[in-house]
């Protein structure tokens, strides 16, 4: 028996040898067909179709929406959260990842789950609790209105929304990657003499980096594009409290197709440019990056 | 470090010559207790002020039934058509080379840049009557947009990415030489892939399959202009929470929530035990 499957795998042509370990000539373009053709319609055709809606009048239609004053205060609005959310939880992230890699400690298991949390509660959810906490109803609502500081339906509720939902970004790109990368270089550096704050300024966070900027990327890209969280916090005042995504929902609700792509397309454009910068980072420090992905 | 315990006996922490503990700890749980749990617990304290008699009044009313129904079934629809079309898309760009595969790579983290609501008016407009997909499937009698067709379409686009980023590495990872291994002892390909390879495949798909339908459940933006919204048919449970708290009805729109965290631990607690299952049977 085994002599006989030994001369069977020995007759085999060296062409056919190869062919064991991949598909068929026509299984091969099959599949390769179909997969292209599935992305090409739910991943490629929504991105032209923006671009395309977006300048189907020309550019003059373009302008003006991108140029109206409820446009502008959108961005500034988006830009303005994205500008506090995500140095916020950059923060966080390096905090809890020096505090969970570099020690060990009881529960450490279980502050990693909770840390992700967030993704798993929908975004209604996430501006829900906050409703809940800061609404009419309840007991810290009111008590900062008679202080006047509004919560909900105005900034702060738009940033404790977005802060919510990219909350666990940086910590878990730095978490898995400081854990591999150990203390053995904190260590040296703190029996040559640096203290604490020389020690995480010259050697852990050059260590880090580019990790830390692929994470602030993902955080912040969700941070200006969230929608559902911030729409339900957010009150929709034009002008006021409307932020990009927001504004698109509103023009695309009055039926106003070109205006509301001509403000999906400035969004469209910074997905685009978060996805070339991601791949960037992903070809050129791939090996500084942690392995985990997603998100 | 890793030096042990000069005594025996329950310690908090292991000894570390590194410093920052206290304080990137306690920053870190200050702020995780502010942002995430204080309002987390909110929500389960509402619930509970709530009243079984009321609760189970919101838990039972037949318009949140259905839009749970809906949710849950579109999610695990999306999800299940991500399984086969998120593995083939994962195995063509890790083993076949073409022209363009770096630029198709990147492009499958779309649905994670895409802002939701920008996939959601983009898809509606493909796939309504009279955009580019819609006016082919027309003639067919097919119809996507505002029917529940067209939230399984929008929770495709979100989910994709989550199957393909699990299942890929784990296919980067898989030595040749098994499947050599298998070839000479007599397998056809077919048989390499469904009998040697897709069972090491199988704890990375369910895990795929699971964050793709944690994410379905609760997705919003990419949704609601697509769905239609028409109550007991295509209206989702987290649209439902919208419309309560818009109606300033607290109480209804705590209670949906409530239940819809609760399915979602329930479904994902019973994906990691098939997941722990399958990685003893399999792994």
């Amino acid at each position: 028996m085994v002599d006989l499957s030994y001369t069977a795998a020995a007759d085999t042509s060296p062409a056919s040898t190869v062919s064991a370990t991949t598909e068929g000539r026509t299984t091969r373009w099959a599949l390769l067909a179909l997969a292209l053709v599935f992305l090409a319609v739910f991943l490629l055709l929504p991105l032209v179709l923006v671009f395309a809606e977006a300048f189907k009048r020309g550019w003059a239609p373009y302008f003006d929406t991108i140029i109206d004053p409820d446009t502008i205060s959108a961005i500034r609005l988006t830009l303005l959260v994205a500008a506090i959310a995500v140095p916020l939880n950059l923060v966080f992230g390096v905090a809890a990842a020096w505090a969970i890699a570099k020690f060990e400690f009881k529960g450490k298991a279980f502050l990693t789950t909770l840390i992700d949390l967030p993704f798993s509660v929908s975004p209604v959810i996430s501006g829900l609790v906050y409703v809940l906490l800061f609404g009419a109803n309840s007991v810290l609502g009111p008590w900062l209105k008679s202080y006047g500081i509004e919560i909900l339906f105005a900034v702060p509720g738009i940033v404790l929304a977005t802060i919510f939902v990219t909350f666990p970004f940086v910590a878990r790109e730095l978490i898995p990657l400081m854990q591999e990368q150990g203390t053995g270089d904190e260590e040296a550096a703190l029996s040559l003499g640096a203290n604490g704050w020389q020690t995480f300024w010259y050697v852990t966070l050059p260590n880090i980096k580019w990790g830390l900027l692929y994470g602030v990327l993902l955080c912040n890209a969700r941070a200006m594009g969230e929608f559902g969280a911030v729409s339900v916090v957010s009150g929709h005042i034009r002008g006021l409290t409307n932020t990009m995504p927001l504004h698109v929902e509103i023009l695309y609700n009055e039926y106003n197709a070109v205006g509301a792509f001509a403000v999906a397309s400035l969004l469209a454009g910074l997905a685009l440019v978060t996805l070339v910068l991601k791949t960037i980072l992903e070809i050129r420090y791939g090996h500084a990056i942690a392995a985990s992905r997603g998100h | 470090m890793t030096t042990a315990p000069a005594e025996a006996g329950w310690r908090f922490r292991q000894p570390s010559v590194i410093p920052g503990f206290g304080v990137t700890l306690g920053f870190s749980l200050t702020y995780l207790t502010l942002i995430i749990l204080i309002p987390l617990s909110g929500l389960v304290w509402h619930t509970a002020a709530l009243g079984w008699a009321d609760f189970w009044a919101i838990a039972t009313d037949r318009r949140t039934i259905k839009a749970l129904q809906v949710s849950f079934g579109t999610a695990f629809v999306a999800a299940a058509v991500n399984v086969v079309f998120g593995t083939l898309v994962a195995w063509v760009l890790v083993r076949y080379r073409f022209p363009g595969r770096r630029i198709l790579d990147a492009m499958v983290d779309l649905p994670f840049a895409l802002p939701t609501a920008v996939a959601g008016i983009a898809l509606t407009s493909l796939y309504a009557p009279k955009g580019w997909v819609g006016s082919l499937l027309a003639p067919l009698g097919i119809k996507v947009a505002y029917t529940p067709l067209g939230i399984v379409i929008a929770l495709i686009f979100v989910g994709l990415p989550f199957v393909v980023r699990t299942v890929q590495p784990i296919i980067e990872e898989i030595d040749r030489e098994v499947e050599e291994a298998a070839a000479t002892l007599g397998a056809n390909r077919f048989q390499t892939i469904s009998r040697v390879l897709l069972p090491g495949l199988t704890p990375a798909i369910v895990t795929g399959f699971a964050l793709a339908f944690a994410r379905g459940v609760g997705e919003y933006g990419s949704v609601i202009f697509i769905a239609g919204n028409l109550p007991y048919v295509s209206e989702i449970a987290p649209l439902l929470i919208v419309i309560r708290l818009e109606e300033f009805h607290y109480a209804a729109a705590t209670g949906i929530a409530t239940i819809m965290l609760a399915i979602s631990f329930l479904m994902l607690l019973v994906i990691n035990l098939i997941q722990s299952w399958s990685r003893k049977r399999y792994g």
